[in-house]
């Protein structure tokens, strides 16, 4: 990928994503938070590559830590979000 | 079909998962479809980078990943709803740190296979700042949240920030112009964990939704220049998308307290400007107290009461006697509104969450748009532990500190009882000209009991 298309897509992402979340209400603003943090653990993935690689001894703890504290990132993220909407959903359906 | 295609293709497909996930949390009835699709999105992701060929040993990998979910389940089940704030601080930090060890371990590792050119150097050195600066910034924040850390910087704090914002621009200059030297990269690093502390220890508890929004954005921004530093654009779709969306919430934020980025950043609180007012010439003798019996009679012959919370009624725990009250006053045919500042609490929502978790339902909750315009038809406005965010100050008071802030016109409706344990000054160190005002009521103690002593009266009136 060279820079241009990188930047192209960095780009356009970053307006796809106004686009995407304008007018949330604010109940949501927790969980949306939470969730699209645990989305930026997608970080992982690189992660992974640097403490699977076995290139050197520094690069693969420098992994190893990463690895840990992005999955702690994803794995909470999700759950946390999840725990909240459910709670929210869950009076919904207790109402007639 | 090659390895690496089937990756590039499962790659798309989490981003496609990604993009729905986030549209779907913006909406109520999706929101838990989202949330899912973003994490299928993920486990997607993660599968197929395993059949990359430059992963060779499994074990570690299995090792971190199980102590990485344990750790972050237990997190996320355990916690409290009042400290949620916390936690999603907590994750912002991870992240941002795991982004920052990525960046290092990519760079190191091209520079050592002669790889490493000023491009890469670049994205790495950003990565580097970005990541460190919402590593630390976050840890601050959560020790903040959390009151266990009381030091709030020293004089000359400002200087001090931009002297090593200004290192920090410069370090970021020698890692792209000279990739080959390592040092400048540690230094680098070193100089974006102090920005991150020093920038985030003198804010105070009523710009925490602004920071942990803005913390938020970072934490996206810093994967999404990891993406540069790995060439891979998952990383660059995902973060940009979450910078994106924490961008906006900072943005909603700051428009709620009538204050820019920068202030809230780079200003002194409030409070500090506004000095150690005198305060007697605010209320004189005209602060009304009451009692709960008091109260209790008020609500007897109110037909419309608007709830108001706010950080106080976290600190309280309060949310369950509040539902309590409401689920009285209902029962004998009045109607029971909240009304919800949008920064009342200490991150964005923060009230919409304790009030769910006390399974107060949505139709209850009405933002600052949707409950001003009926205070006027209001009988009795309960306000808990909110004070800034209901200052009539605001609104009329053009030499105020929080002069033009948008705030919740408690004072119009016909009687405001607030519950509050003393008349000392919110975040902002001003007087509230509502406490003397003729329609006011103190009622001064803990949130939690005076709620549960309005309950019990009520019955008894």
């Amino acid at each position: 990928m060279t820079l241009l298309i990188a930047l192209t897509l960095f780009v356009l992402t970053v307006f796809l994503g106004l686009e995407l979340i304008t007018k949330v209400p604010a109940t949501l603003h927790t969980p949306l938070m939470s969730g699209s943090n645990a989305v930026s653990g997608i970080t992982l993935i690189g992660a992974l590559v640097s403490a699977g690689s076995d290139h050197t001894m520094l690069t693969t703890t420098l992994g190893f830590v990463a690895v840990m504290l992005a999955t702690i990132n994803v794995v909470g993220g999700f759950l946390v979000t999840n725990r909240m909407l459910t709670m929210f959903a869950g009076w919904k359906k207790r109402r007639p | 079909m090659t390895t690496p295609d089937i990756i590039s293709i499962g790659y798309l497909i989490a981003a496609v998962l990604f993009i729905l996930g986030l549209k779907g949390l913006g909406r109520p009835r999706t929101a838990p479809r989202g949330n899912l699709m973003g994490a299928s999105g993920m486990l997607l992701a993660v599968l197929v980078t395993m059949l990359d060929q430059a992963i060779i040993s499994y074990l570690a990998l299995a090792v971190a990943l199980v102590i990485g979910s344990a750790v972050g389940a237990l997190l996320a089940v355990k916690v409290k709803m009042t400290s949620m704030p916390e936690l999603v601080a907590l994750f912002n930090g991870f992240g941002g740190g795991a982004s920052v060890l990525v960046a290092i371990a990519s760079f190191i590792e091209a520079i050592e296979l002669g790889r490493a050119d000023n491009q890469l150097a670049t994205a790495a050195a950003a990565t580097a700042l970005i990541g460190a600066v919402t590593f630390t910034g976050s840890v601050i924040a959560f020790f903040k949240l959390q009151e266990s850390l009381k030091w709030s910087g020293f004089t000359g704090l400002p200087l001090a920030r931009a002297m090593v914002m200004v290192v920090a621009l410069l370090l970021v200059v020698m890692v792209a112009l000279q990739p080959d030297t390592r040092a400048w990269l540690w230094a680098l690093v070193a100089a974006g964990l102090i920005l991150g502390v020093i920038s985030t220890v003198a804010i105070g508890g009523a710009d925490m939704p602004v920071v942990i929004a803005l913390l938020n954005a970072f934490s996206g921004v810093a994967a999404s220049t990891t993406g540069f530093v790995l060439d891979n654009p998952l990383l660059i779709i995902a973060g940009s998308l979450v910078g994106a969306s924490g961008l906006i919430l900072t943005q909603i934020m700051c428009k709620a307290m009538n204050r820019s980025i920068f202030e809230v950043i780079f200003s002194e609180t409030p409070a500090a400007v506004a000095g150690g007012r005198d305060d007697s010439d605010v209320y004189g003798d005209r602060v009304t107290s009451t009692s709960a019996e008091e109260v209790a009679m008020l609500l007897e012959v109110a037909d419309r009461v608007v709830i108001v919370p706010g950080y106080g009624l976290a600190v309280a725990q309060a949310q369950h006697a509040v539902r309590d009250l409401m689920t009285s006053l209902e029962a004998s045919g009045k109607e029971v509104m909240f009304g919800i500042h949008p920064v009342a609490g200490r991150m964005p929502g923060h009230m919409n969450v304790l009030l769910a978790e006390a399974e107060i339902g949505y139709e209850h909750l009405l933002d600052m748009d949707q409950i001003n315009p009926t205070f006027s038809e209001t009988d009795v406005t309960i306000v808990i532990g909110a004070n800034d965010v209901v200052n009539p100050a605001a609104r009329n008071d053009p030499s105020s500190p929080i002069a033009g802030m948008p705030i919740l016109d408690v004072d119009e409706s016909r009687t405001v009882v607030v519950i509050k344990r003393s008349l000392s000054p919110g975040f902002a160190g001003i007087a509230n000209p509502l406490f003397a005002a003729d329609n006011a009521l103190m009622l001064f103690g803990d949130g939690k009991q005076a709620v549960i002593d309005i309950a019990a009266a009520l019955v008894t009136v």
